[in-house]
């Protein structure tokens, strides 16, 4: 299979061949992904939806350099990835936010790991801070924060860092219905305003089809372990969307058709 | 607010309810009915009044600086290695291979057991107590930090990375902040049991501190003055854990939120 095309322009990060299997508690191995080839364009919002266990989780944790690939490559710019690195920022679902920061420190940690003077720092918390609605809670801990704020804290911590890639791991999983919506709002206003200056590529992870096809320019639908691309899907959605994307006829088609995919039994 | 102080008040009615009855029943078996002789169990008055002699005399006061300086000493040098060895046993499998079974052998020796090797190598006095007190202490402080150590949560790791923190940075902002409520745990056991240590290792390798006082009025038959030593571990042991707790609450302030 040869890589998948891109929608948007050059691409930024390229897979190839891409498998990763686990050594179980018996000491057998488990084919968790793959073999998988998908590229990210630059400025591209790429979503992938699959079934739970289906590895997607895996394939993101690689493109951060948290795990190795047990074959094949995976490059950024043409580059082996084989480390995390400030380049490629990532949202956790559960947050990770550091418990001893304030909202402001968590902010402030990438810019000033990065070496950042303490004013421009400063500066992109403060910048931060008020993108992602967080005015007033600057100097109040993660425990003290909603779901929902501690989640746009994170998005804000990433994002300070400027990072030309932000891998995303089901973000929203963890917060109510509500809540939910409304962060995919401010979601894509945050992703507009951050892409602004420089063009940012995303890879978000969920099993929410309706997320998926709101957000993303592109969604790769994955099949159950160990995950392999079933189809691809260009989201014909133009930005800046507006909630009523969610009630036209396409949105709904688009919706069916992947949900048949995932429902499709694999064996 | 008048709620709130209420039941503070009943609180601490409660609490000091046992040890008032105590005082009743033992006042009232003493100085009262004269049950017993004065070695076996003086009066709370005759307590108060072997408190006032040691006091005054400065006596209480020199043992008391005595053994808090070697329990500085002991719990110093237990915090400066134990901490970096049990990040190094928690952080790193092979420091923990080669550490583990030497520590493991060593670990279930009481620290009274080196009262008679801590003699013969440092003699009789501050050296030989400070080491006892200090292995005691060391053990409470590694062991946490070991558990500490292991607990780091592997995602607040990853954040820090793919932020661009570097070894250093990811050690002292992320590590050891993780870890410090760990190392707090132990510094307050390794309080505790310094307490009980120190005590015995000056009843034996000692001329001075609260366990040589306790030791020396044995000899001489003053049971009131043995009990003032012992309360006065009881009052000295209660205010340092509030000392530590406090400080805890000041320097882990994000701990907050767990506490009620």
């Amino acid at each position: 299979m040869s890589a998948v095309q891109t929608v948007g322009a050059s691409p930024k990060i390229i897979a190839r061949e891409l498998t990763k299997r686990f050594q179980s508690a018996h000491g057998e191995s488990v084919e968790a992904l793959g073999p998988i080839d998908l590229t990210i364009g630059v400025g591209e919002f790429l979503a992938i939806v699959g079934p739970s266990g289906c590895g997607k989780s895996t394939l993101l944790n690689v493109a951060a350099g948290f795990e190795q690939a047990s074959s094949g490559t995976i490059e950024i710019d043409g580059r082996t990835i084989d480390a995390p690195g400030p380049e490629r920022g990532v949202v956790f679902q559960d947050y990770a936010l550091f418990p001893w920061l304030s909202v402001a420190g968590n902010i402030g940690f990438g810019p000033a790991s990065v070496g950042l003077p303490p004013d421009q720092v400063e500066a992109r918390v403060r910048h931060w801070i008020k993108l992602v609605h967080l005015e007033g809670s600057e100097h109040k801990y993660p425990h003290e924060l909603s779901g929902g704020m501690r989640q746009r804290c994170a998005l804000a911590r990433c994002l300070a860092n400027d990072p030309e890639v932000l891998l995303m791991d089901e973000p929203l999983a963890a917060l109510d219905a509500l809540t939910r919506v409304r962060l995919q709002d401010e979601l894509l206003e945050i992703w507009n305003e951050a892409s602004r200056e420089r063009p940012k590529s995303a890879l978000y992870i969920t099993h929410a089809i309706d997320e998926a096809l709101y957000l993303a320019d592109r969604i790769i639908v994955m099949s159950d372990r160990p995950g392999r691309v079933l189809r691809e899907i260009v989201v014909p959605f133009a930005r800046p969307r507006e909630s009523e994307v969610r009630t036209l006829p396409e949105f709904h088609r688009l919706a069916d058709e992947i949900w048949r995919l995932l429902r499709r039994p694999s064996a | 607010m008048m709620r709130a102080a209420d039941s503070r008040a009943r609180e601490l009615g409660w609490r000091l309810m046992l040890p008032m009855l105590l005082l009743v029943v033992w006042y009232v078996a003493t100085d009262i009915l004269n049950l017993t002789h004065p070695v076996i169990l003086p009066s709370p008055t005759g307590v108060v009044r072997a408190f006032m002699r040691l006091a005054s005399s400065g006596e209480l006061l020199n043992n008391i600086g005595a053994s808090l300086l070697r329990i500085f000493y002991a719990n110093c040098a237990a915090l400066l290695l134990g901490v970096p060895l049990g990040l190094a046993m928690g952080l790193y499998k092979p420091v923990e291979r080669l550490c583990d079974g030497l520590l493991s052998l060593f670990r279930p020796i009481p620290p009274l057991a080196w009262v008679p090797l801590s003699i013969l190598w440092l003699g009789i006095g501050t050296l030989s107590v400070v080491f006892i007190t200090f292995l005691a202490a060391f053990f409470a402080v590694l062991v946490n930090t070991i558990a500490g150590a292991q607990a780091v949560d592997k995602q607040l790791v990853r954040a820090a990375q793919s932020l661009g923190a570097g070894q250093r940075r990811l050690m002292v902002r992320v590590i050891l902040p993780s870890v410090a409520p760990a190392i707090f745990t132990g510094f307050r056991v390794a309080i505790g049991v310094s307490w009980m240590s120190i005590v015995a290792a000056e009843l034996i390798a000692a001329p001075s501190g609260l366990g040589y006082m306790i030791m020396y009025y044995r000899e001489v038959l003053r049971t009131d003055a043995i009990i003032v030593g012992m309360l006065t571990i009881g009052v000295i042991g209660l205010a340092m854990d509030f000392g530590t707790r406090w400080l805890e609450r000041r320097l882990l302030p994000w701990r907050t939120g767990f506490h009620l």
